[in-house]
């Protein structure tokens, strides 16, 4: 058994594959008709047959309600990881993106936690050790 | 809002000081970073409502706002409560030592 995909609920897609492929960096990899969606789902270059991350319309009413408690409290919905977060987070802000928080030391991992503009926070974590 | 009193009731609580010793660090943090912070740095395991729980006592007594930006939530520390105590007993040198009415 293998793990295969990941999702982030989003508010918009196309916005959605906009801000995953231009800012953060992913490249798309499916782009399917399904029904009044579409079964979307971006790759890390640096893993093209990697785990996918399908970005799901938010569509369900339950989704609404738990990405905005969520994002009141400042929690990610999830993390990626980067060789960088300092360097990331410079790149990115310089990008226009906003950060409810800024890399902060936690032991062995140094996080920081950004808006994806589609409602949702993202954690980006550098692994002590990892880094390229 | 509560008095002086109520302000050492809340920091009788040592998770409740090492949170302002965390904000203190870095003013307005989300909840997220608070307990991630508090866990890292100190070992403080305590769940994310417990923290949530003494972050309200704190916003009680006017130690900790909360400031709404956009969809986020931040918290910051407000030491005001604590200046009736350097005014009573924390007085500077070169300060008129006596003379002084009894302040409550």
């Amino acid at each position: 058994m293998r793990i295969s995909l990941a999702n982030v609920f989003v508010d918009d897609q196309e916005h959605a594959l906009r801000f995953y492929t231009q800012t953060l960096g992913f490249v798309k990899k499916h782009d399917v008709p399904l029904g009044q969606a579409r079964w979307l789902t971006v790759v890390s270059t640096a893993a093209p047959d990697g785990v996918e991350l399908v970005l799901e319309p938010s569509g369900h009413p339950a989704v609404r309600p738990f990405k905005e408690a969520l994002v009141a409290d400042g929690i990610p919905y999830t993390s990626f990881d980067v060789d960088d977060v300092r360097g990331e987070y410079e790149r990115l802000r310089g990008l226009g993106v906003h950060f409810t928080q800024p890399p902060v030391n936690m032991g062995e991992v140094t996080t920081a936690v950004l808006d994806d503009t589609c409602g949702n926070l993202i954690q980006i974590a550098e692994q002590r050790g990892r880094s390229a | 809002m509560g008095g002086v009193t109520d302000a050492f009731r809340a920091l009788a609580d040592p998770t409740r000081r090492t949170i302002l010793d965390e904000l203190t660090a870095r003013d307005g943090q989300t909840l997220f970073e608070l307990c991630a912070r508090l866990a890292s740095n100190h070992d403080l395991a305590s769940s994310r409502q417990a923290i949530s729980q003494h972050l309200d006592v704190l916003e009680s007594v006017g130690l900790v706002r909360t400031r709404r930006e956009g969809r986020y939530k931040f918290h910051e520390i407000d030491t005001a409560p604590l200046e009736p105590i350097v005014e009573r007993w924390l007085r500077r040198p070169g300060s008129d030592p006596g003379g002084t009415g009894e302040t409550g």
